[in-house]
């Protein structure tokens, strides 16, 4: 039994490095230009995000949109720390996703009485206090944008960051706290009888989901020149809530897909600037239309990867 | 006597507000969810209105009866499209859908009329006039008035015709309603048409308040409508008017006596404490949960 443990987290290690050889010899050869460099870090910090969200909206099934708020904390603090004391790095991804958390506690121990709709405007809500009183602040340099955060953030860390995520999101899943997340999704009255609290395990996923989004933040703080607060409003919450439901709900192979096809597809339209919005509002009611058309199913049952998912979602 | 003033102002502003609100509350009473593409609506509406004056030289009233027109089949067609192939579906698949509808428009505005803002013309009668030591202009007037004798036209309708009840008949329970020989469907696009059109009379209203619209005027717009529906308790009609009313005063004097910088987030702090404190609103029900 250990050794089939050990076996299958060799294997793990494995299956995780190779990309990331391919990917640093790719861009250290120069095959891949600056251009896709940046577009693979963005694909990183978005795999970061929408995998932590779908720890609190897939498995647990709340369906929050302040995400981008969990993120800009976590990007302003870690940002200032490095600006103004000069902490390492590392240190101040720590404390900008722990800053994160501590704000998740604090939005998510009265929002998380809320359910659907009502939960979904109030992290709405808490998202456009966060990012109005950054832009208030004087040491945020408010809506002019902070300037002058060491650009650290490189594709070790985006990567490692993005590994450690999903070996988080994925280990918690599938352990005994992860039944107890996935059985509040299924029917709050029956675990709550079976002896589980809900409402710990509802503040404890959220609040891990808002410490990894912090940790995003900050692999954003410290790779873009000027960080401004418009950027963490409720259309980014949007962008990755889109990212977990087109990945499918409580799947992490759907979560990172779906993050690196809405990263890589809007930056290739970039020439077409005008008209992306259009299409991808077009793509996203096409895509929630076609899931629940006859189309859309038999599609699914094509493609064996997606057949399984869907069996999970039927249960 | 600047008080009064500024809760004169706020009233009016509010009178928008529960305008847009009411088309909020009645989808969300009757079709149960959230129609996060009601702003972008009423944005279109103002659009509707500004092509009716300016480019086809329409009189002003002909130009909102257009507009009403316009947006309200253009409510219905979302409906149809958009939200009706998902009935019944969950919820969370709507509220995506929603928010690519509300992109969509605000790109397909964005592509004809670009982002710069346009100057909407002088529809009511401007200046102002004084009373006691009040100083009220005609646009703050004319706003309650309009939205005053709206709201009067909708609970008369709600109330008193058999349409009407067989509104508040779906927004109960859709099954029995559909039992007892309504027609569902036709009752939640008629919910879409009249949210529509009410929020037109909004839009309008918002121009000639503003004088310059942009295709991004529907988000906050509707995000503060929204909030003034759930504070009056989202699905009921007086509910929502109140709570415009409310969100309108509370912006205004903010706005004069706080900070204007912080009015968003106080707006948004209300929403906060209301879903924390009483989540049903002000005239909502409690629906208890039974196992």
């Amino acid at each position: 039994m250990k050794k089939k443990l050990v076996k299958s987290l060799i294997l793990a290690l494995l299956m995780a490095a190779i990309p990331y050889i391919v990917l640093t010899l790719l861009m250290s050869l120069g095959i891949l230009n600056s251009f896709w460099s940046g577009i693979i870090m963005l694909c990183g910090i978005n795999i970061v995000l929408a995998v932590s969200l779908n720890l609190a909206t897939g498995y647990l099934g709340q369906l929050t949109l302040g995400h981008a708020g969990f993120m800009a904390v976590g990007a302003y603090v870690s940002a200032i720390l490095s600006i103004y004391y000069q902490w390492p790095f590392l240190l101040t991804l720590l404390i900008g996703a722990l800053a994160a958390a501590l704000i998740g506690i604090v939005v998510g121990v009265p929002s998380l009485r809320l359910k659907g709709d009502y939960l979904c405007i109030i992290t709405l809500a808490f998202n456009e206090i966060i990012r109005v009183i950054i832009v208030n602040l004087k040491i945020t340099n408010g809506s002019r944008g902070l300037i002058g955060t060491p650009h650290e953030t490189n594709f070790t860390f985006v990567y490692l960051i993005a590994a450690l995520t999903i070996f988080v999101v994925y280990s918690i899943v599938h352990s005994r706290h992860g039944r107890a997340i996935i059985s509040v999704k299924e029917d709050e009255t029956a675990s709550e009888l079976s002896g589980i609290n809900i409402t710990y395990y509802k503040i404890l996923a959220f609040v891990i989901s808002a410490f990894f989004a912090g940790a995003a933040g900050a692999l954003y703080s410290h790779y873009i020149p000027v960080l401004v607060p418009k950027y963490f409003d409720y259309n980014k919450s949007v962008e990755i809530l889109v990212m977990v439901v087109l990945g499918g709900m409580g799947s992490l192979p759907g979560s990172i897909i779906a993050a690196i096809a809405l990263t890589v597809v809007p930056s290739l339209l970039i020439s077409f600037s005008n008209y992306r919005m259009l299409i991808y509002a077009i793509v996203l009611i096409a895509a929630m239309l076609l899931k629940h058309s006859d189309a859309g199913i038999a599609l699914k049952r094509m493609i064996p990867f997606l057949n399984k998912k869907g069996k999970e979602e039927s249960l | 006597m600047d008080f009064i003033n500024q809760i004169i102002n706020g009233l009016s502003t509010g009178s928008m507000y529960a305008l847009v609100a009411i088309g909020y509350t009645m989808v969300y009473g009757i079709g149960k969810m959230i129609n996060f593409a009601h702003g972008e609506i009423i944005m279109a509406s103002s659009y509707f209105a500004l092509v009716g004056i300016s480019s086809l030289g329409l009189p002003p009233v002909a130009a909102i009866a257009l507009s009403v027109v316009l947006t309200a089949a253009l409510g219905v067609i979302t409906e149809k499209v958009a939200y009706k192939p998902l009935r019944g579906k969950g919820s969370l698949e709507v509220l995506i859908t929603a928010i690519g509808v509300s992109y969509l428009l605000q790109n397909v505005f964005y592509l004809i009329f670009t982002s710069s803002g346009k100057t909407f013309p002088d529809i009511m009668p401007q200046g102002s006039f004084h009373l006691g030591g009040l100083h009220i202009t005609y646009i703050t007037l004319i706003t309650l008035i309009i939205s005053g004798v709206c709201t009067g036209v909708l609970l008369f309708f709600i109330h008193k015709t058999k349409m009407g009840k067989a509104m508040r008949a779906v927004s109960e329970d859709a099954g029995a309603a559909q039992l007892m020989g309504i027609n569902v469907s036709s009752t939640i696009s008629l919910a879409f048409a009249i949210g529509s059109g009410l929020g037109a009379v909004a839009g309008v209203i918002y121009g000639a308040k503003f004088s310059l619209i942009n295709p991004y005027i529907g988000a906050m717009l509707g995000i503060k409508a929204f909030i003034a529906a759930v504070l009056g308790g989202i699905g009921s009609i007086p509910g929502a008017m109140v709570g415009g009313l409310m969100i309108g005063v509370a912006e205004s004097l903010t706005i004069s006596y706080i900070s204007s910088d912080f009015s968003d987030a106080i707006v948004f702090g209300i929403l906060i404490l209301i879903l924390l404190i009483k989540p049903a609103g002000l005239f909502g029900k409690n629906v208890r949960e039974k196992v």
